[in-house]
């Protein structure tokens, strides 16, 4: 029941799709959800492509990156380029803590509410 | 409800249109524990794998090269999701508890709702470092119990508070971590847990 780290295999790869990039834009939480503004064109990076096609139906980031194979980090640095083309929207966690550091009781209840109802 | 194998899509299905506020739960614990169990047991798909890739300065500077040496670490983790309502939807993270871990923690709490701590009590110091950690962070958690049928000691949820010096605060819950149902009651336990916190706070001003 030892698992190692697992290995992504091709760096070369990461750096292809980052263009060499590595500082990941951590505006992202894992659970942002992304939302196509648009239809992918002809020339655009495949990458792109697969995350226009993706996300016509809202998506969280860790899901996109499940889907694509591709880590968090990587995932990341390609949504904000998409981002910053308008070419996808984000909706953000809404700030899950108050000032106070727990979630407003209102949002608890109702999480407890479709959790109760599962 | 209460069946261990429930039949989830092959393909990920779509969320709602409407979707707009993800929400997070760590599921945390030893090797082996049950972490995946549980996030299959309650989650609407298929748990996904995906990776983080952590870069960071080493620790010494290589000598030969005359440049601070960078190390990176890829660390596999695999989620679920429940859509809550249309607007909202929970995804759960199975995080593996060991101390070489600590760095996708800090990633995966931030912003979290709270954690659940799964214990195996075979092996119950496996989730020491897992409970010292949250206490750090003051991320709330509840400690579930996943109790395995060869487990032969049997030890009630007192002994286990116990033996993991954990405050009268701290919910506990024992678990079968392959029945959808006990799942529910766990992340239940947890929110409701947070629900009174929250409540106890706005309370007072
Ligand atoms: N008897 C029994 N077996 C369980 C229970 N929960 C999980 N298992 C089994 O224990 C094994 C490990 O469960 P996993 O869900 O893969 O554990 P994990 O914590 O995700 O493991 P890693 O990701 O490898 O750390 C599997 O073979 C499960 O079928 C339980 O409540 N009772
Ligand atoms: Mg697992």
């Amino acid at each position: 029941m030892t698992r190692g780290p697992v290995d992504i295999g091709d760096p070369d790869r990461l750096y292809m799709v980052t263009g060499g990039r590595t500082d990941a834009d951590d505006a992202f939480d894992l659970v942002t959800l992304i939302v196509s503004e648009c239809e992918p064109t002809a020339g655009m990076q495949s990458e792109h492509v697969r995350i226009l096609e993706i996300c016509r139906h809202p998506t969280a980031l860790v899901e996109v990156a499940a889907e694509l194979k591709l880590p968090i980090t990587v995932v990341r640095i390609l949504l904000g380029d998409l981002h910053d083309m308008g070419q996808i929207s984000a909706r953000h966690p809404r700030a899950a803590r108050s000032v106070a550091g727990l979630p407003e009781t209102a949002l608890l209840q109702e999480v407890l509410h479709g959790l109760r109802n599962l | 409800m209460g069946s261990a194998t429930s039949e989830l899509p092959a393909r990920r299905t779509p969320l709602a249109d409407d979707a707009e506020t993800g929400l997070k739960i760590v599921v945390v614990g030893g090797f082996g524990v049950g972490k995946t169990t549980l996030v299959r047991s309650v989650s609407e798909i298929r748990p996904l794998n995906t990776e983080e890739v952590m870069t960071q300065a080493g620790a010494g500077i290589d000598e030969t090269a005359g440049v601070e040496r960078k190390t990176t670490t890829t660390v596999a983790f695999d989620f679920g999701r429940i859509s809550l309502n249309e607007r909202m939807v929970l995804y759960l993270f199975g995080a593996p508890g060991q101390e070489r871990f600590w760095f996708l923690w800090d990633r995966l709490f931030s912003g979290t709702l709270g954690a659940v701590v799964l214990v195996d009590t075979r092996r119950m110091q496996d989730s020491w470092y897992a409970i010292d950690r949250l206490e750090h962070h003051n991320t709330p958690f509840v400690v579930a119990v996943n109790r395995f049928d060869d487990d032969t000691d049997r030890f009630t949820l007192e002994e286990i508070r116990q033996a993991l010096a954990l405050g009268e605060h701290v919910p506990m819950i024992d678990c079968d971590a392959r029945v959808r149902s006990s799942c529910k009651d766990v992340l239940v336990s947890l929110v409701d847990h947070l629900y009174t916190m929250a409540l106890a706070q706005e309370g007072t001003p």
